[in-house]
């Protein structure tokens, strides 16, 4: 388990994380999100004894990461996949780590094999492309065996079938239960592996809560109706509790009843549908809405927003 | 490329951990970090070939010049001319080695790999260090001797040539007699008194040589820990061994006599001399070594301090 409390980082004059508390529950999948600048990458780092906490304090497993006697098998990170010298091989390179925790040798080749890359594994990781960069740094977080796995954006820039091994190898280590801290400025990228969500904003904790809970909070279920006799309707479904508002299209927005329900009352009172459609909010707006106020660097004139999207797989 | 799952690949179990990690696996791998970049081989292969091609070809320069004017053997320093260039330009190459061992970790963000494996920063620093200290120290040592040798062995024949087991004796001046010029036959000259140069002089401006260039590679270190970027710490080092002592030649000389001993570069003027009662406005070569001994350990101090104390 990983406890943060009170962390803040100041470089300078600026505070990249402000007063953070949270904790990383073992076993599962805890997806750490916020927008770009938000303070993902700082509060990892913190974690890992790279950068010195202005206040507060971490520990994994009530220990301080640099008291751990094998770092290495206590904890994998990968924060940037191209941070490894590029003249130097695959294999080498994994070792060079491996010693610094007296891990033995046939792990390297080991986890080359579990990643893909034996064939290259003689090679310079200068050729590498990202992706292969990527499994690279992910060979190396494997090679202690760690109960913990920290992943700072590992799907950026990837190319799909990237992006579906590195979520497929997630869950297969959350599946072997162990705990896996994975951040990423895209609800989306949580949707499917998540157990736990942790989202901050500008350096801030904006919410900690089960994946579960999240999308509970998020459906905040509405059905939009298009109708000729809209005044009809509208008398019809106050009538029966639920409220109603307007679309800038003219659809109705209805919220406290569902389709069926609004379909029957409408054949009932003898109102012509045009449109019935179930909206929910995806979790991408629920999250974008719950950040909304904390984006650092925000595009002075966004498009017209969005009034309903219809749910994505939710 | 296919994708995989770890269900295709089966780990095999960790033994047992006792202990902590510590100094002795920092040491392994950083040795594998040096041996496993290019840059380390053309590097000292720089350093080496340079070093003992030039003193080779120094060497076979003042035995003909010997040949053709006996009479400048008077006062040669054999030894000298053959660890000059090792000397001059070797802390230079050597620079390279000390600044990139820690600052290519930067450039290129390995650092954070590192320090992510291994969170103990001084126990990093210090395997670093002596890894560095023990590679360089051994190729310096090597190439410091070989330059020697093959120094010697082109000179001999010259009758100035120098030893490393048995005292040498060389005419210290040469005075040239009578009229020297187009009809009159080679000038005649006499040899005036003797410079008897021991074995164990010798010996001790090989090693120290060595010694000197390993201390660039320190001092490079610690300027690099400091600086944290390749071309500014090599550019600081450079700075530190050549440059200064260019500008400390502009100060009035009162000034700069008596500052020059205080630089890291001095020492190599006198470590390297076999012959003569050295520079006046230096010490001598053991005490002038541990001069630039004081700058590599304030350097690597600081750089030490700072590698610990700043965020990776």
């Amino acid at each position: 388990m990983i406890e943060v409390r009170g962390l803040t980082k100041r470089y300078g004059a600026k505070v990249a994380v402000d007063d953070l508390t949270f904790s990383i529950e073992s076993g599962q999948v805890t997806g750490f999100l916020g927008p770009n600048g938000a303070g993902k990458t700082t509060t990892m780092r913190c974690i890992l004894g790279l950068d010195y906490p202005t206040k507060g304090s971490i520990t994994v497993d009530g220990k301080v990461y640099g008291d751990l006697a094998y770092p290495m098998r206590e904890v994998g990170a990968l924060l940037e996949a191209k941070a490894v010298h590029g003249g130097r091989s695959a294999y080498n390179h994994l070792l060079c780590l491996a010693q610094t925790n007296s891990l033995p040798r046939r792990r390297v080749g080991e986890v080359l094999e579990l990643v893909g890359l034996s064939d290259v594994a003689k090679k310079r990781s200068k050729g590498f492309s990202l992706g292969m960069s990527q499994r690279l740094g992910i060979a190396a977080t494997l090679l202690g065996d760690p109960k913990v796995l920290m992943f700072d954006e590992p799907v950026n820039g990837l190319d799909p079938e990237g992006i579906l091994w590195i979520r497929n190898l997630m869950k297969a280590l959350a599946a072997e239960g162990r705990t896996v801290f994975v951040s990423s400025h895209l609800m989306s990228e949580m949707e499917n592996t998540a157990d736990h969500l942790i989202v901050i904003g500008r350096g801030r904790l904006i919410a900690a809560s089960s994946m579960k809970d999240f999308v509970a909070s998020a459906s905040g279920a509405s059905v939009r109706v298009r109708t000729p006799s809209a005044d009809q309707l509208v008398r019809a479904v106050t009538a029966k509790g639920a409220t109603t508002s307007t679309d800038d299209d003219g659809a109705i927005e209805v919220r406290g009843m569902s389709t069926e329900q609004i379909g029957d009352l409408a054949f009932s009172e003898g109102i012509r549908l045009h449109e019935l459609t179930q909206v929910r909010a995806s979790l991408e707006e629920a999250f974008m809405e719950l950040t909304a106020d904390s984006v650092e660097y925000r595009a002075d004139a966004p498009g017209p927003h969005a009034t309903t999207t219809i749910g994505s797989g939710v | 490329m296919a994708t995989l799952t770890t269900a295709d690949v089966q780990l095999s179990a960790l033994p047992p951990a006792t202990g902590h990690a510590g100094l002795r696996g920092v040491i392994a791998s950083e040795f594998t970090k040096l041996r496993s970049v290019r840059s380390t081989y053309w590097t000292f292969a720089a350093l080496v070939i340079l070093s003992v091609g030039v003193a080779a070809l120094i060497g076979f320069g003042v035995a003909s010049n010997i040949h053709n004017n006996p009479q400048n053997a008077a006062g040669t320093d054999a030894t000298q001319l053959s660890l000059g260039v090792f000397f001059e330009l070797g802390q230079l190459i050597i620079a390279v080695i000390g600044a990139m061992i820690i600052t290519s970790e930067y450039s290129n963000g390995m650092i954070r790999t590192s320090l992510t494996a291994m969170p103990r920063r001084g126990t990093v620093f210090l395997g670093k260090l002596i890894v560095l200290t023990s590679v360089t120290l051994v190729v310096s040592m090597v190439t410091s001797f070989l330059a020697f040798f093959a120094g010697q062995a082109a000179l001999s024949g010259s009758g100035v040539a120098a030893s490393l087991f048995h005292s040498t004796t060389i005419p210290a001046n040469a005075l040239v007699n009578g009229p020297n010029g187009p009809g009159s036959g080679p000038p005649s000259f006499t040899f005036q008194g003797t410079d008897v140069i021991t074995a164990g002089h010798v010996l001790s401006a090989v090693v120290g040589t060595a010694l000197f260039v390993t201390l660039a590679a320190l001092i490079a270190f610690g300027l690099g820990s400091i600086i944290r970027h390749t071309a500014g710490a090599i550019t600081s080092a450079i700075g530190l061994m050549f440059v200064l002592s260019i500008i400390i030649q502009l100060l009035p000389d009162t000034w700069r006599w008596d500052i020059m001993r205080f630089f890291p570069d001095a020492a190599g003027r006198v470590i390297s001399v076999t012959i003569g009662s050295g520079n006046q406005h230096l010490w001598s070569a053991w005490p002038q070594l541990l001069v630039t001994v004081i700058w590599a350990a304030v350097l690597v101090g600081v750089g030490g301090y700072l590698f610990r104390k700043r965020d990776a």
